[in-house]
């Protein structure tokens, strides 16, 4: 296996290894030093801009007056859409997949199906979200037609994760209920779900984040780059049909412009951003450490 | 485990048997399968939209240009007069961006994962697996805005020659961001098939009088070679599609031309491009977003299924 001349001279094989050891470690650092730089050069850009008129005023052409109030309001309704609509599509595939799928073909196909969605690139199912939900369907660029292509979106994700939650159920309590006469569904109603359900919203919340930050198929869709109003403002009822922006648009458009001014409120909307991502991660982790503790009972 | 359908009854006499109940058992068990079935096609119908919505369109737009032009020409200008429809530039700037990436993230990736596996004790894991983590959180728009405000001003244009006159829009800084934000992928996929293989391959390394590092370059890198491989083939198709770091930072000129310094445009970037601006539904211009979208979905679906397939077919078990 060591074939060659290496095996003749250790000390130069030991001083071989030590370097590249070094090298390794080095390649570590650099994420980890691109990351640090990243979130320093962030707050370094927008802190100073960060305050209560920046969360509660709508976007502006003058830098000093401008918030991100709809953005931040839009990507809090299409989020709600998409968990609401996440929830039970997911769910219930990995339902299927776990509990009920024959070996057969369709069930070939809907798995290869998943994995090769998991490859799509967003910017795709933007494609498909304009062509589908907003034109054949006719939602226009809504709330809800943003909602629904992140669901698609996320879907393979939280397909899986909802899988792992199932398979995590102990295979005793299932069949005990079974012994006590339930039926598959009954076994599923009041033995599976619940004791899955932290673990399957983790699992969701967790993709969601993903999907919070996804700028590509908004800006497929035609969510609006200024808005001066948010979802809902014409009557609760109305919202999910309102047209929208979202906070990665938002981001979007102000780095995208030459003005120094705009540059900096993009850090300070970016900021915003990762306070709401570091929010959903820390529900995912709460969620999961209540999942374990009950699970230990 | 309370069951409010069936009251727990002292004895089973008024129950018929549960085979025959009503011939077909409860409600729940007669719709919900077939409910949950519905719920799992939702994956197939996507499957089914992404390619009925790319070729219905992009069909139309085949039927104006023809695929010699489409395949055999070097100018891409379908928004301005005259209008081109070679996808050699979209493609090559596609190409150059990823070449860049992978070149930044193949290498770092792969090293951080064998430091993983191999020499970080596990306290040190335990931090730096969240750490990459985060990092693969991060939206790409972020990363988009940190290379066009950051990497091409402060550290591009501070490098020595060339450099300085690199455009504001350029392929390098994109490329590199690009790669960075593929890091955590490659690093992670490889250093699940590098746990896969079996510690007794190493302790035999060991004995045998090899290094740490002969043990981790010729041991377990050549028996996790698949799935190292297959890790490189799913980041690359992840760095094909990317689109708001290029969008940002690559700038939006479609050319054929491999210096890194220029603005360039991907297919990605073109995307979204036309979708933004203010092109007429139905015309040819609005038309090409689906033939590139439908270029994107097959080379990137190709991929994925390589990459897939690399792992099954080359699996080593133990």
């Amino acid at each position: 296996m060591l074939a060659g001349s290496t095996h003749t001279n250790l000390p130069a094989r030991k001083i071989k290894a030590k370097i590249y050891a070094g090298v390794f470690i080095f390649s570590t650092l650099v994420g980890i030093v691109v990351l640090a730089t990243l979130l320093v050069r962030i707050l370094a850009t927008g802190l100073g801009n960060l305050d209560w008129s920046f969360i509660s005023s709508y976007p502006s052409r003058i830098p000093e007056r401008a918030g991100i109030l709809s953005a931040l309001m839009g990507t809090l309704w299409v989020m709600g859409f998409t968990f609401l609509l996440s929830v039970p599509i997911g769910v219930g595939t990995a339902l299927y997949l776990e509990q009920y799928a024959p070996k057969n073909r369709l069930t070939d196909i809907v798995q290869t199906n998943i994995s090769n969605l998991a490859g799509v690139p967003s910017i795709v199912y933007g494609i498909l979200g304009l062509t589908i939900f907003v034109r054949w369907f006719a939602l226009d660029r809504s709330v809800l037609a943003g909602a629904m292509t992140m669901t698609l979106l996320i879907l393979p994700i939280t397909i899986v994760a909802s899988r792992e939650a199932i398979r995590a159920v102990p295979r005793s309590l299932e069949e005990a209920s079974y012994a006590l006469g339930a039926t598959k569904w009954q076994t599923i109603r009041s033995v599976i779900m619940p004791y899955a359900m932290p673990g399957m919203l983790t699992g969701i919340i967790l993709s969601m984040s993903r999907a919070i930050g996804e700028t590509a198929p908004l800006i497929m869709i035609g969510a609006l780059t200024y808005v001066a109003f948010v979802p809902g403002s014409a009557g609760l009822a109305q919202a999910p049909l309102d047209p929208f922006t979202a906070l990665p648009i938002q981001i979007f458009n102000w780095s995208s412009r030459p003005q120094a001014g705009f540059q900096d409120l993009a850090a300070t909307a970016i900021i915003v951003l990762l306070v709401v991502l570091l929010v959903m991660n820390g529900m995912a982790v709460l969620l999961r450490d209540r999942f374990q503790r009950k699970a230990q009972d | 485990m309370a069951n409010p359908r069936r009251p727990a009854s002292g004895s089973l006499a008024g129950h018929r048997p549960l085979s025959r109940r009503r011939g077909r058992g409860p409600l729940g068990d007669r719709v919900m399968p077939k409910l949950l079935l519905l719920c799992a096609l939702v994956s197939v119908f996507t499957t089914v939209g992404i390619v009925v919505s790319l070729s219905t369109e992009a069909f139309g737009f085949f039927r104006e240009v023809s695929l010699a032009e489409f395949f055999g020409s070097g100018r891409w200008a379908p928004l301005i007069k005259p209008q081109a429809f070679g996808i050699w530039p979209l493609l090559a700037g596609t190409m150059l961006i990823t070449a860049i990436a992978a070149a930044v993230a193949l290498p770092f990736g792969l090293a951080t994962a064998i430091f993983l596996s191999e020499y970080a004790p596990s306290p040190l894991r335990r931090v730096l697996k969240p750490v990459l983590e985060v990092l693969a959180g991060i939206p790409t728009v972020v990363y988009g805005f940190f290379a066009l405000t950051f990497v091409t001003p402060h550290i591009i244009r501070n490098l020595p020659g060339p450099f300085q006159d690199a455009n504001v829009f350029n392929a390098l800084s994109a490329g590199l961001v690009v790669g960075i934000m593929i890091i955590p992928m490659v690093a992670s996929l490889s250093e699940d098939a590098m746990l896969a293989v079996p510690r007794s391959l190493r302790d035999a390394a060991y004995a045998l009088g090899a290094t740490r590092l002969e043990v981790a370059t010729r041991v377990v890198v050549p028996a996790a070679l698949s799935g190292i491989v297959a890790s490189f083939v799913l980041a690359i198709s992840r760095a094909i599609g990317e689109t708001m770091i290029v969008t940002l930072a690559a700038g939006a000129t479609p050319s054929l031309t491999a210096n890194p310094l220029e603005s360039i445009q991907t297919m990605t970037a073109y995307i979204v491009q036309v979708s933004q601006g203010e092109t007429p539904f139905g015309t040819i211009e609005y038309k090409t977003i689906f033939a590139v979208g439908m270029m994107l979905f097959i080379i990137t679906l190709a991929m994925n299924v390589v990459g897939q397939w690399i792992v099954r077919r080359f699996r080593e078990t133990y």
